[in-house]
């Protein structure tokens, strides 16, 4: 029992800083139809200057917090503007080409941003200085640490200012405007343009403190970090209906907690030797061998088979909308 | 578009300009010229070992020369071609095809294992003697290349080093084996496993993340379940840093053992605390444990101390240049025969070499973590443990 809650543990703060990284894509979706593949590096950006700024002040002995406060602060606007240069230079001026254009060109976003990090920070794993020392808790046999729990406060919380941003403000209001028909909300005279440019600044400025969250959980990061978490917030993304703000954080959690899971018991269910009626047949078996099929190194599987399975059954996503309606 | 067009220009100029550093001094005075090659990365994230590699080939080259060394009577100039192969294998072929090109009699390296293997054929084609002074991948010698040797131990007799030190010292009664699913993490823990088995020590099945995993809580969690004394783990420091930090998160208390693809002081930042205790194994020995008259001669030429296969590679380049004057030719075909049959005394111990060109009772050391550096505790040669104390006292007679 205190595994089986270790994992739903562990797989609740992966999954929602998924989550964080997921609103990111699904609020470019749901407003220029744009799956925003760079995403994953903006928040490998973001991950990357906290880096080098923690690094830098970790020499004046400031208290750990502040440091770590301060290389968010500067991670944030960084992010904001690779976002805002990102939509301006690279997706408006194809904003009224076939789709597929700002598609491949949102790849190749991606692939430069990857290489000037590389060319800036090198390829070697950075680890982050571990200044925040953590102190674990045990609850019923399951261990939290203090980074898992500012890390689900800080992405509740700022799942819930951006809830708030999106139904109770002038500007929500907008973006929802501009969501539903640009043209409309354009004659209505909502500014379209700054509008989107807006979106993608809250996205990167989320991206930014995803990424300084998995910096100082995991203790590393590398130019090469975003592809696969922007790949798994991707998928948590169409998980819970691509466009759909309260479905992208709803697909972050449950794909956190289906990989924990995943991983964490697969090895055991396709252990041949654990059924009775086959172990006798298996010669690796004998002696307490053991013959797994699938092993805990499909953990990153999960989150594609979840996609594909989404995407074959319910193909708008657990809280999507019909596609129908935007046609 | 011009500014693609500027920064084209200026890469190809550094380019060009790096090559024209690179490029062999000819012309050398007094005796006929030998030239031996060496090739590692000198560019890239572990340029610095490479440096180190060739500064350990350059200064046995140096020495030599400074000796005046004679083959066959005649005197000789020995020239060092260093070459840097960027780590990467493609680069290596090439590098070593340029190096029989430029008429190289003999050469020491690659760094890598992962050079070393494809550019071996290429040598072996020209039949010019190679010595690896830090390739540990079986491999590399498996390949029935006669010309093809190294001064270090194999991969394959690491993972029995450390399962037998951690048997015999920690003495667990279940191990967990975690490896990341590449050539060498899987290589070296199912060598692990076996011995342990073999040991009668109880292996739970194995578990395998990837060499880009940073997150092993799932796995760590279950694990934490069957409570093992001692954790394996076979990959790269890039993620058992992780693995091991994430583990005494979650509060286990095993031993966390590893090869030496993890056997770095960059554990220490990567794992912080946690890497406090961990055991770890290295082919060879450590640089401090080399002979004293190499450590001050190193010093002294290069002003810092060698940082890790400096050793190796020298004895290296010392076998390729005594094999040379036994045979009175630097011929590669006459000289081979010498160098098969070698044995010498260098830096770093008695070396002769078996039938597959690979170092007879080759060291291998247990190392673990204190203070955050990682410091040799032990050495095994030939399936025999002995302090780190007691080898360097072997070492300095």
């Amino acid at each position: 029992m205190d595994t089986f809650l270790q994992q739903v543990i562990n797989g609740l703060t992966a999954g929602s800083v998924y989550a964080v990284v997921a609103l990111g894509y699904t609020m470019v979706y749901g407003i220029i139809q744009l799956i925003n593949f760079a995403h994953g590096e903006v928040v490998m950006i973001g991950a990357m200057v906290a880096f080098t700024v923690i690094n830098a002040l970790v020499p004046y002995g400031l208290p750990p917090l502040t440091i770590v406060l301060i290389g968010t602060a500067c991670a944030i606007p960084v992010c904001m503007l690779v976002g805002y240069a990102m939509e301006r230079l690279a997706y408006r001026p194809l904003r009224h080409a076939p789709r597929l254009a700002p598609l491949i060109t949102a790849i190749g976003v991606s692939i430069i941003l990857q290489h000037l990090a590389l060319l800036i920070w090198s390829r070697n794993v950075l680890a982050f200085p571990q200044i925040i020392v953590s102190r674990t808790y045990l609850i019923g046999g399951a261990a939290i640490s203090t980074v898992q729990v500012a890390i689900l406060a800080i992405c509740f919380g700022m799942m819930a200012a951006l809830a708030i941003l999106v139904y109770r403000t002038p500007l929500g209001t907008a973006m929802r405007a501009t969501a539903q028909n640009p043209q409309v909300a354009g004659l209505m005279g909502v500014d379209i343009n700054r509008v989107i440019a807006a979106t993608f600044l809250i996205g990167a400025a989320l991206g930014a403190v995803a990424g300084v969250l998995f910096g100082t959980y995991y203790g590393i990061a590398q130019y090469t970090m975003g592809s696969i978490l922007g790949l798994k917030a991707f998928s948590a993304a169409v998980l819970g209906g691509i466009g759909n703000i309260p479905g992208a954080m709803l697909g972050g959690v449950l794909l956190g907690i289906v990989e924990a899971l995943g991983a964490g018991y697969i090895g055991d269910l396709t252990n041949l030797c654990a059924y009775d009626t086959l172990a006798p047949r298996i010669a690796d078996c004998a002696g307490g061998g053991n013959f797994v099929l699938f092993g805990s190194n499909y953990q990153d599987v999960f989150a594609f088979i979840v996609l594909i399975l989404v995407l074959v059954f319910r193909p708008s996503g657990l809280l999507g909308e019909r596609v129908g309606e935007r046609a | 578009m011009n500014n693609t067009k500027l920064a084209l220009c200026v890469a190809v100029a550094l380019a060009l300009g790096a090559c024209g550093k690179e490029a062999p001094k000819t012309g050398a005075q007094g005796g006929a010229e030998v030239k031996i090659g060496h090739v590692g990365p000198l560019t890239g994230g572990i340029a610095h070992l490479g440096k180190d590699n060739e500064n350990g080939a350059r200064l046995a080259v140096e020495e030599a020369n400074k000796a005046g060394v004679k083959i066959g009577g005649k005197d000789v100039k020995f020239t060092l071609l260093a070459e840097d192969d960027q780590a990467d294998p493609k680069v290596g072929t090439t590098v070593a095809q340029k190096l029989v090109d430029a008429k190289a009699v003999g050469v020491v390296g690659h760094l890598n294992s992962g050079t070393s293997i494809p550019a071996s054929p290429i040598y072996n084609q020209a039949g010019i003697p190679v010595i690896s002074g830090s390739a540990t991948n079986p491999k590399l010698t498996e390949q029935g290349f006669k010309n093809q040797f190294r001064v270090v131990g194999r991969d394959d007799q690491q993972g029995p080093a450390i399962a037998s030190y951690l048997a015999s010292e920690k003495k667990p009664k279940l191990v967990a084996v975690i490896d990341d699913a590449t050539a060498y993490g899987e290589g070296i823990a199912n060598e692990v496993e076996k011995t342990l088995r073999g040991a009668k020590i109880k292996v739970l099945p194995r578990e395998k993340g990837t060499d880009k995993t940073t997150d092993w809580k799932a796995i760590l969690t279950k694990l934490r379940g069957q409570n093992p004394d001692a954790v394996f783990y076979g990959g790269m420091d890039a993620t058992g840093g992780p693995l091991l930090k994430q583990g005494r998160e979650l509060g286990m208390k095993a031993v966390f053992s590893f090869g030496d693809g993890a056997c770095t002081d960059k554990m220490k930042e990567l794992a912080g605390e946690a890497a406090e205790g961990l055991l770890c194994s290295q082919a060879g020995i450590p640089p401090q444990a080399a002979s004293k008259a190499f450590l001050d001669a190193y010093k002294k030429r290069f002003n810092m101390d060698p940082i890790l296969y400096a050793p190796f590679t020298y004895d290296a380049a010392n076998l390729l240049i005594e094999a040379m004057k036994k045979a009175g030719s630097s011929d590669p075909k006459v000289y081979l025969p010498e160098l098969q049959k070698i044995n010498f005394t260098g830096a770093t111990g008695n070396i002769q070499f078996d039938d597959k060109g690979d170092r007879k009772d080759a060291e291998m050391t247990i190392f673990t973590m204190k203070g955050g550096k990682i410091e040799p505790i032990a050495v095994i040669k030939s399936g025999k443990t002995m302090s780190y104390d007691e080898f360097v006292k072997t070492m300095a007679k």
